[in-house]
């Protein structure tokens, strides 16, 4: 598959992610918006990675160009999985305090 | 020789700071005795230097250098040649004439500001000395800046009088005109010859080195500052106001020594004059104008001190004449005698006005030959001296310089005549109106009409002497003598002019001259024995009486523009434009951050929605070339 599918689909992914952050007030859509950028950008790695192994492997049989992108794309996912944990118990945390989950509620540390 | 010129000098610093560093510890008499002491000392010892330039010739003293550079030298070194022995000895001499008179005539003063009037006076024979000293022009320059200075701070003397001290601020002002001019002549000197040395710049050599251009620069440049200094129209308005400051400080300053300065100083420079033809017109017609216009106006005015002032005016315009014509000895020769009468007429008028009790106005006066016989017989043989009566001393040095006029040019010889005519008018209706007829004044003013004291007098009785016979250093060869002024400044002045005039035109000259100024001097005892002048009803009488209207035409012409231009640049360029960048930069900063901080809402979404504003602005310039463009293209290919 030529790589423009990639690109194509991660330019959307992110687009609509970016949209899902600006609009949506829900603290948990945000967040899952959030995640959908992430994984479009990590999505993109592992396209790219491919494809450079691809076009390595011509030249030679054994080679292990992208291999490295490969298992970076996991040390993301962890870190993701990480930080989503973080996310998702700081939602808890204010939901107990302010019964809500709109991030508008958030401007409290205003002034 | 170099500690005897020293001492010269210094004696009146030394004044100038015992009286100005102890003037509220010594007591009147000790300062008058100090002040007059050391000038006294100062003539002594200008004696011994003229004697000693007499036997040996002229002597340059070197002291230290003032300026020591790669590419100018400028020492700090003295002449005492013909020249200036003979101005070391007017200005001590009748310094110390006028000194001594001081000493009685601001009697009334506080010790204070007794003391303060010597320090001042000291400090001004110092920087006369230093003027006529100086071997280079620095060195004059910077006497010619202490004299104005000191005359500035006397015009001003009494400074709680607001009149005095814009006369005083005028007299410096003017005087500031006349100096950049002075400035500028020697920074041209400097450019062209890189020295200001006379022994180097005053050189047939170097003359030849400049080209006419540049000696008719220098020249006029110079002109100027004598313009000013010496009160020569455009810029003489100054003088007769500087009558505000203290009558002795009048016959010292404004008439016998420092208005001179410019005659010495053109007669110093007398080499690079004489090379230039049209400086030297231009000088002559300065000359003869400023002698007529001051002469038409001492004819109408009454304020006894103001008809000398312009009196004084008229004289300088004669030497001037006298330089422009090349008679450089003869103007010399009118320096000294106008010193000596000049000196004793302001003197004379001093002794007047104290026994009148600071009256001025020669309407009241009237009558004093009696009261003041001193006084009276002095102030007489001044009268005569400067109008040309032989054998007193203005005779023969005005008819020197007639005699010059003649041979150059007619016209300047009939005006010339004119002008002797007039100024016998004024000095005898001047006379008449002060000292013939009947007392004018107030009866209280009567009753204390008194002769001065001694130390008033006795200076104007040696200066009498001095007017009547001070012609006799330059009796002409027609009448046997040999002309001995003109002899002793042989080696300054280049080529020594003295009238080649046939001898029966010259007597017919003299005849001329002196039976006019004899007319016009009858005509005045006359007239103005029995009565005073009205306000003038005649338009002319009006426009001298006026001045010529002169000071209103600077007002007109050039303060009230000035004072125009200076508004609109205080009030418009100032205020709207200078003020307005400032300020505005200011208020732009506030309006713009008023408007730009209600951006900073608070609300998370607005942040990110900035944000990614923001980055894809950055993209596009960032990437805003080929590659993206062509990436784009791509994907739309797809």
């Amino acid at each position: 598959m030529p790589i423009e599918y990639y690109i194509f689909l991660c330019l959307m992914l992110f687009s609509i992610g970016v949209i899902g952050v600006l609009t949506r007030r829900n603290a948990i859509i945000v967040f899952m918006c959030i995640e959908l950028m992430l994984n479009a950008v990590n999505l993109l790695l592992v396209a790219f990675s491919k494809m450079n192994y691809g076009a390595a492997k011509l030249i030679s049989a054994t080679t292990t160009a992208g291999i490295d992108a490969q298992i970076f794309v996991f040390f993301i996912m962890v870190v993701a999985a990480a930080e989503v944990s973080i996310g998702l118990a700081i939602i808890v945390m204010m939901y107990r305090n302010t019964h809500s989950i709109d991030i508008n509620f958030l401007n409290r540390l205003k002034n | 020789m170099k500690i005897l010129v020293a001492f010269i000098i210094l004696w009146p610093l030394a004044g100038f700071l015992f009286n100005g560093l102890g003037r509220n510890y010594w007591s009147k008499k000790l300062i008058a005795y100090k002040a007059t002491g050391y000038i006294v000392a100062s003539f002594i010892a200008s004696i011994f230097a003229f004697l000693y330039v007499q036997d040996n010739g002229a002597v340059t003293v070197h002291y230290f250098d003032f300026i020591h550079t790669d590419s100018i030298k400028i020492p700090f070194d003295f002449k005492v040649d013909a020249l200036s022995s003979l101005f070391l000895l007017v200005i001590t001499g009748v310094g110390s004439l006028i000194h001594l008179y001081s000493t009685a005539y601001m009697q009334e003063e506080s010790a204070p500001h007794y003391a303060r009037y010597f320090a001042y006076l000291n400090l001004f024979i110092f920087s006369m000395l230093l003027l006529v000293l100086g071997d280079n022009y620095i060195i004059m320059f910077m006497g010619w800046e202490g004299v104005g200075l000191c005359s500035y701070l006397l015009i001003g003397y009494w400074f709680s009088n607001g009149n005095y001290n814009y006369a005083a601020k005028k007299a410096f002002i003017m005087n500031r005109i006349g100096d950049l001019g002075f400035l500028l002549a020697i920074f041209w000197l400097i450019a062209k010859l890189g020295t200001v040395s006379y022994s180097e710049v005053l050189t047939a050599e170097t003359v030849a080195k400049l080209s006419s251009a540049d000696i008719t620069g220098i020249t006029l440049l110079l002109f100027v500052g004598a313009m000013g200094k010496s009160a020569q129209i455009p810029l003489f308005t100054w003088l007769p106001d500087a009558m505000a400051g203290p009558t002795p400080v009048s016959a010292l300053i404004h008439a016998a020594t420092m208005v001179t300065a410019g005659i010495y100083m053109i007669t110093r420079s007398n080499i690079l004059f004489t090379h230039s033809e049209i400086t030297q017109n231009i000088v002559a017609i300065i000359g003869i104008s400023t002698a007529l216009l001051a002469a038409t106006i001492a004819i109408k005015q009454n304020d006894i001190k103001k008809v000398l002032a312009y009196s004084t005016v008229s004289q300088l315009g004669y030497m001037f004449l006298g330089l422009g014509v090349g008679a450089y000895s003869g103007a010399v020769f009118h320096v000294i005698t106008h010193a000596f009468f000049k000196a004793l007429l302001f003197l004379g008028a001093g002794s007047v006005i104290h026994a009148m009790h600071h009256e001025q106005d020669i309407r009241k006066m009237g009558g004093l030959k009696s009261k003041l016989p001193i006084t009276h017989i002095t102030f007489l043989i001044g009268c005569i001296a400067i109008s040309g009566v032989p054998p007193f001393s203005g005779f023969f040095s005005k008819d020197e310089i007639l005699a010059a006029a003649f041979e150059k040019n007619k016209i300047y010889w009939v005006l010339g005549l004119v002008g002797a005519a007039m100024t016998a008018f004024y000095m005898f209706r001047l006379y008449a109106t002060t000292f013939l007829g009947k007392f004018r004044g107030s009866n209280e003013q009567e009753a204390h009409l008194h002769e001065s004291p001694l130390a008033m007098t006795l200076p104007l009785i040696v200066l009498a002497i001095l007017s009547a016979l001070g012609g006799a250093i330059g009796i002409p060869h027609i009448m046997g003598g040999h002309h001995w002024l003109t002899g002793q400044l042989s080696t300054i002045v280049s080529t020594p002019q003295v009238a080649h005039l046939a001898v029966s035109t010259e007597w017919i000259l003299m005849g001329l001259s002196v039976a006019i100024a004899a007319i016009a001097l009858l005509i005045a005892l006359s007239r103005y024995s029995k009565q005073t002048d009205e306000e003038p009803s005649s338009a002319i009488g009006k426009f001298f009486y006026h001045k010529w209207y002169i000071d209103e035409l600077y007002q007109k012409a050039i303060i009230e523009p000035l004072n125009k231009f200076a508004l609109f640049l205080k009030e418009f360029i100032e205020k709207k434009v200078i003020d307005g960048a400032v300020n505005g930069s200011g208020k732009l900063v506030q309006f713009s951050a008023r408007k730009v901080r209600l951006i900073q809402n608070g609300q998370a979404g607005y942040y990110i929605l900035f944000m990614v504003v923001g980055i894809i602005i950055l993209f596009l310039i960032w990437f805003n070339d080929i590659t993206i463009l062509r990436f784009i293209h791509t994907l739309t290919q797809k």
